[in-house]
């Protein structure tokens, strides 16, 4: 925790958890499914479901959907700006296993057709966690550049994926390994000190075995606020 | 942050012959790697923001429940019409301290300080110093250095979100910082700065967060206006010489028990206390069909 977290950040009301960290989930969400969402099904669970229409937390998400910071003052027009930019969305409320009170899950669908299925939870002060993805459990923050592999559970692909990290020289943080079942499918979820570079993903995205990577930059994402 | 208690910053302040903000400053630039001027202006900027968010409040907004809006404006008309018994500093206090906290229920931008729920108390002090004395900028953001260095050690000794320390965290502990940045401003040493911010803190112990509808509306906005004139007049006891009889290090791990104590019916569930009320269930079953 810093000075600035202290004094600032400088926000849209009314609440850092149910408000700027929704925020904060909805720009992830986009960034994870790298390209503009063009449907959003939004479910909210707990406090986001209770208290989330008077904390503005509907109109947070998908504000950050849109790509959106925290202090943006479009955020309570984010309705109308969904409209604008063809972005369809629902809201509806469910009730999630063992989650965090503020938590959501959200379907999202991609201009290009990517899909995208993830929860994620606001724990205080604008803090979140990104607990699943596309079924299957992840625990990150976005602080950190973030790759995400969802393979065939088989021996190699942890070692395919860390060797080409060490090619590129890129330092992991942390690491994180699931599975549905033995053979299954499986996700691999590693934080990162640098940006992996996008030809790499690439390459990850072509090998045998491997269904699906995601990646969070936090390169482009400064990009894309500024 | 390397301050575990206030104590330590004022031995540091001491031992370096620098003023509090000063040790609070130099911290921040060893934290996070910064030189002192973007230390310095990363600060400015949280007071400039502060500033535009009292500047652009508007009286005729209505919060998304319709509970929040207008007392603002409410009462300007009468602190300006000369209705009010409590002082022309006071009254802006208390006019730009239900701005802030309406503004922030009604989604526009605010500054968290140390939380969005009680965004109102450091700026109505603050700006309102500042316009009724004519102090410059810098002196200005020396102050919120001072009143943010106090956030930090309430932040390593207790807590600051009323989820899990009821709203002393919140406007407690926004009204000792300013309260330590005001007693700064009106000429404090180190004593005073310490002295007003546990003087603040222990006058709003045990108050409990009990958001009607689990909404950041009532009664917060109002809590922002006590938080604020509760700054105030720490700061001016303080300056006369008075001290906490208790040392301002315990008061803060007092609240910090206090707080491990409160039911959790107490902290931001909207379960107690007022929240509970029947006035305020008849609210919140109105609101959740709405949506």
């Amino acid at each position: 925790m810093n000075l600035f977290d202290i004094v600032g950040p400088v926000m849209v009301g009314p609440s850092s958890s149910h408000t700027a960290g929704a925020v904060r989930i909805g720009h992830i969400a986009r960034r994870l499914l790298n390209e503009p969402a063009a449907k959003a099904e939004i479910f909210l669970h707990g406090s986001f479901l209770a208290t989330g229409k008077g904390h503005g937390t509907d109109r947070a998400l998908i504000a950050g959907l849109l790509g959106m910071s925290t202090d943006d003052e479009r955020i309570p027009d984010s309705f109308a700006w969904a409209d604008k930019l063809g972005l369809a969305y629902s809201f509806a409320g469910i009730e999630l296993q063992d989650a965090h009170p503020n938590s959501v899950f959200m379907k999202l669908t991609g201009a290009k057709g990517r899909h995208l299925e993830l929860i994620a939870s606001s724990l205080g002060g604008g803090r979140i966690k990104v607990c699943e993805i596309d079924g299957l459990e992840a625990n990150f923050c976005g602080d950190y550049p973030t790759l995400i592999v969802r393979n065939q559970d088989q021996p190699g692909h942890v070692a395919e994926v860390t060797s080409m990290l060490a090619h590129k020289s890129v330092n992991i943080a942390t690491m994180q390994l699931y599975r549905d079942k033995r053979g299954g499918s499986a996700v691999l979820v590693l934080e990162c000190d640098k940006e992996v570079p996008r030809e790499s993903i690439k390459w990850l995205e072509k090998l045998e075995g491997i269904y699906k990577v995601t990646y969070l930059s936090l390169e482009e994402a400064k990009k894309e606020s500024s | 942050m390397s301050f575990h208690s206030l104590e330590e910053i004022v031995s540091a302040a001491e031992q370096q012959k620098k003023p509090f903000f000063r040790i609070v400053l130099e911290d921040d630039m060893s934290e996070r790697m910064v030189s002192e001027e973007e230390s310095f202006l990363a600060m400015q900027a949280m007071y400039s923001a502060m500033n535009s968010a009292d500047e652009s409040y508007d009286g005729g907004m209505k919060s998304a429940s319709g509970l929040v809006g207008n007392d603002g404006q409410k009462m300007e008309e009468a602190v300006k019409a000369g209705k009010t018994i409590s002082g022309s500093f006071m009254g802006e206090v208390m006019v730009r301290a239900l701005k802030m906290g309406e503004s922030n229920a009604c989604m526009k931008r605010i500054v968290a300080a140390p939380t969005a729920g009680s965004c109102g108390v450091m700026p109505a002090v603050f700006l309102t110093y500042q316009n009724c004395f004519h102090v410059s900028d810098e002196k200005m953001t020396e102050a919120m250095f001072t009143a943010a260095g106090i956030g930090t050690v309430i932040a390593e000794r207790a807590f600051l979100a009323g989820a899990t320390g009821g709203c002393q965290a919140e406007i407690g502990s926004a009204s000792a910082m300013a309260a330590g940045g005001l007693a700064y401003l009106m000429g404090g040493g180190n004593q005073e700065i310490i002295h007003a911010s546990a003087i603040a803190l222990k006058s709003l112990l045990g108050l409990v967060c009990d958001p009607v509808a689990g909404l950041v509306e009532v009664p917060c906005v109002k809590r922002n206006v006590i938080g604020a004139v509760n700054a105030v007049s720490s700061a001016d006891m303080a300056m006369a010489g008075i001290v906490s009889r208790i040392p301002p290090d315990e008061v803060i791990s007092a609240m910090r028990a206090i707080g491990m104590a409160l039911p959790c019916s107490l902290k931001e569930t909207g379960e107690g206390g007022l929240a509970a009320t029947p006035s305020a269930v008849e609210i919140a079953k109105k609101l959740i069909s709405d949506f």
